[in-house]
């Protein structure tokens, strides 16, 4: 077997915890957490509201750390390097990780232009011909370029829900990350802008390792090509979603994917 | 209802008596001389408020290029690092007390720890009074307007890989500015009028001040001493100079407003 198929057949780790702990104060809310997260492929986190799957998702980026008194303990390698080890700057690892929040979030005072380019404009990259071809590319791949392009002056906040949740995803796309994590994305939205919002996550994955929580367990089965399950700050099992939605391990699996709580 | 617009008909009646007689009495001094002329010797006829327009101008300029960035550093370190700060606490404490201290008593502590040791009045010394009195105004309403930022804003920005400063700059900050820009200009309007922390700092001045540690005129103060002298010319220019500090305090709350306004109008676009 050539080394090129054995990368298509095992794809390799973009990101993977190691024994993931995270506190706020001194209650933990994620109780020593291990998941490969493989490249180009989506990554369901589904659990009942409390588990910690926002938690740890946030430790992933560490984002985490910026709520006072929370901090994470164990390791999240990216591409192999742990992002919490003493001397990384998480302001670096967060250009390599996008991430889009369960409520839209656009930023209020900027155009729908300067939203989608704020990542590189508040970086300091000004220049228009730059800028130009990276806000078009990032709505079309938002799938919203068709529906903003005659009014890119406009205030982000007068669009709709779903269309503000595609302008954060293009926002957090704009400057290329290889990893793009989602917190419940769709779960503000109606059904069309959810089914908008899962299309263009299948095409994304082509280019992009996504890490997507979900409360939705029909969505993880849809669009996940491996799923993990949460329960009070466990990760009680992970693998394929087939696997794990017709053939779960764990009693527990099985109770909450059949409805029987959560 | 009858007596709540009674109740407003006189909170308003002040106001409009204050400036019908303004009018009255100091419109008609207002010349050009007002505007060029400083203090003339007793006797003489004529003189104006030159002097005292430029030393508030300097003096309120300097308290504002000071007090404005200070303050708004203390609002953004309150509201943006004062949850995990032990220092937040003795800061947010001395600033309430700060708001809360007589001018007069400002225009003491100032006289105490620079006219004293300096053996003189000085225009930097009124700076300095106006500046102490105009930094918790701009601390506190920032730091207020500042905290009513959602915290998702914030996270969208350092989701980014932005770094905190730049969050704060231009997503917290930007979003809460035509707040913080309000209270920035009432401040100004505030200090503008303030007299008895001049009193013992930079004490006045008959002419221009030579030096930013030359005793220096002020508006407020100048009213003051035109008024309570015996003679007619003086009266008349007292009404004059009252008048305009008036309307100076006026436009800027009205600049507020308009400015403030627009911004909600841009934004709710
Ligand atoms: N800011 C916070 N401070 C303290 N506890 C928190 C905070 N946010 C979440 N928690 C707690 O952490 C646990 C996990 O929450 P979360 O990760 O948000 O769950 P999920 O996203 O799976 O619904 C919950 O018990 C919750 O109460
Ligand atoms: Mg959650």
């Amino acid at each position: 077997m050539s080394a090129d198929e054995q990368t298509k057949l095992q794809p390799r780790i973009e990101l993977e915890t190691i024994g993931l702990q995270a506190y706020f104060g001194e209650t933990r809310a994620v109780h020593g957490v291990s998941l490969r997260m493989p490249r180009h492929r989506l990554t369901a986190l589904i659990g009942p509201s409390g588990c910690g799957k926002s938690t740890f998702i946030r430790c992933l980026n560490r984002l985490h750390e910026e709520i006072p008194g929370a901090r994470a303990e164990g390791q999240v390698l990216l591409e192999g390097e742990d992002i919490y080890r003493r001397g990384v700057d998480p302001v670096l690892i967060r250009r390599r990780i996008g991430m889009v929040f369960q409520r839209p979030n656009p930023f209020p005072t900027m155009s729908i232009y300067e939203n989608v380019a704020s990542g590189l404009l508040l970086a300091g990259v000004k220049d228009r011909r730059t800028l130009d071809p990276i806000v078009e590319r990032s709505l079309k791949q938002a799938a919203l370029w068709d529906e903003v392009k005659d009014q890119l002056k406009r205030t982000g906040t007068r669009l709709s829900g779903g269309q503000q949740q595609r302008l954060c995803i293009a926002r957090a796309l704009a400057v290329e990350p290889p990893v793009l994590l989602m917190d419940e994305p769709t779960s503000a939205l109606d059904p069309i802008s959810t089914a908008r919002i899962e299309e263009l996550l299948l095409e994304l994955k082509k280019a992009v390792t996504v890490v997507m929580v979900t409360h939705n367990m029909q969505q993880a089965a849809r669009i996940s090509d491996q799923t993990a399950f949460f329960l009070l700050g466990d990760m009680v099992e992970s693998g394929p979603t087939d696997a794990i939605f017709t053939n779960p391990k764990d009693q527990r699996t099985e109770q909450y994917i059949t409805g029987r709580f959560g | 209802m009858i007596l709540l617009v009674t109740g407003c008909a006189l909170a308003v009646l002040p106001l409009l008596a204050i400036l019908m007689h303004l009018l009255r009495e100091g419109a008609s001094s207002i010349d050009l001389n007002f505007f060029t002329q400083v203090q003339k010797p007793v006797g003489e006829l004529g003189g104006g408020m030159a002097h005292a327009i430029l030393g508030t101008a300097a003096q309120v300029g300097l308290a504002a290029g000071l007090g404005v960035p200070l303050g708004l550093a203390c609002g953004i370190y309150l509201a943006e690092y004062g949850g995990r700060e032990r220092l937040a606490g003795p800061v947010r404490f001395a600033l309430e007390l700060l708001a809360s201290t007589p001018s007069i008593l400002v225009g003491v502590f100032v006289y105490g720890v620079i006219v004293v040791p300096m053996k003189k009045f000085s225009l930097f010394s009124g700076a300095l009074a106006l500046m102490v009195i105009l930094l918790p105004l701009v601390a506190r309403t920032s730091e207020e307007l500042l905290r009513l930022i959602p915290q998702h804003l914030r996270e969208a920005g350092l989701a980014l890989g932005l770094p905190r400063w730049k969050v704060i700059l231009s997503v917290v900050l930007r979003s809460a500015w035509p707040g913080v820009w309000a209270a920035i200009l009432l401040g100004i309007a505030r200090i503008a009028g303030e007299t008895a922390p001049l009193v013992l700092t930079s004490f006045g001045n008959p002419t221009f001040p030579r030096g930013l540690d030359q005793p220096s005129a002020s508006l407020p103060l100048q009213i003051y001493t035109y008024a309570i002298s015996p003679f007619d010319e003086w009266h008349r220019l007292a009404w004059a100079g009252a008048l305009v500090l008036v309307f100076t305090v006026l436009a800027l709350n009205a600049i507020t407003r308009l400015t403030g306004g627009s911004n909600e109008r841009r934004r709710a676009d």
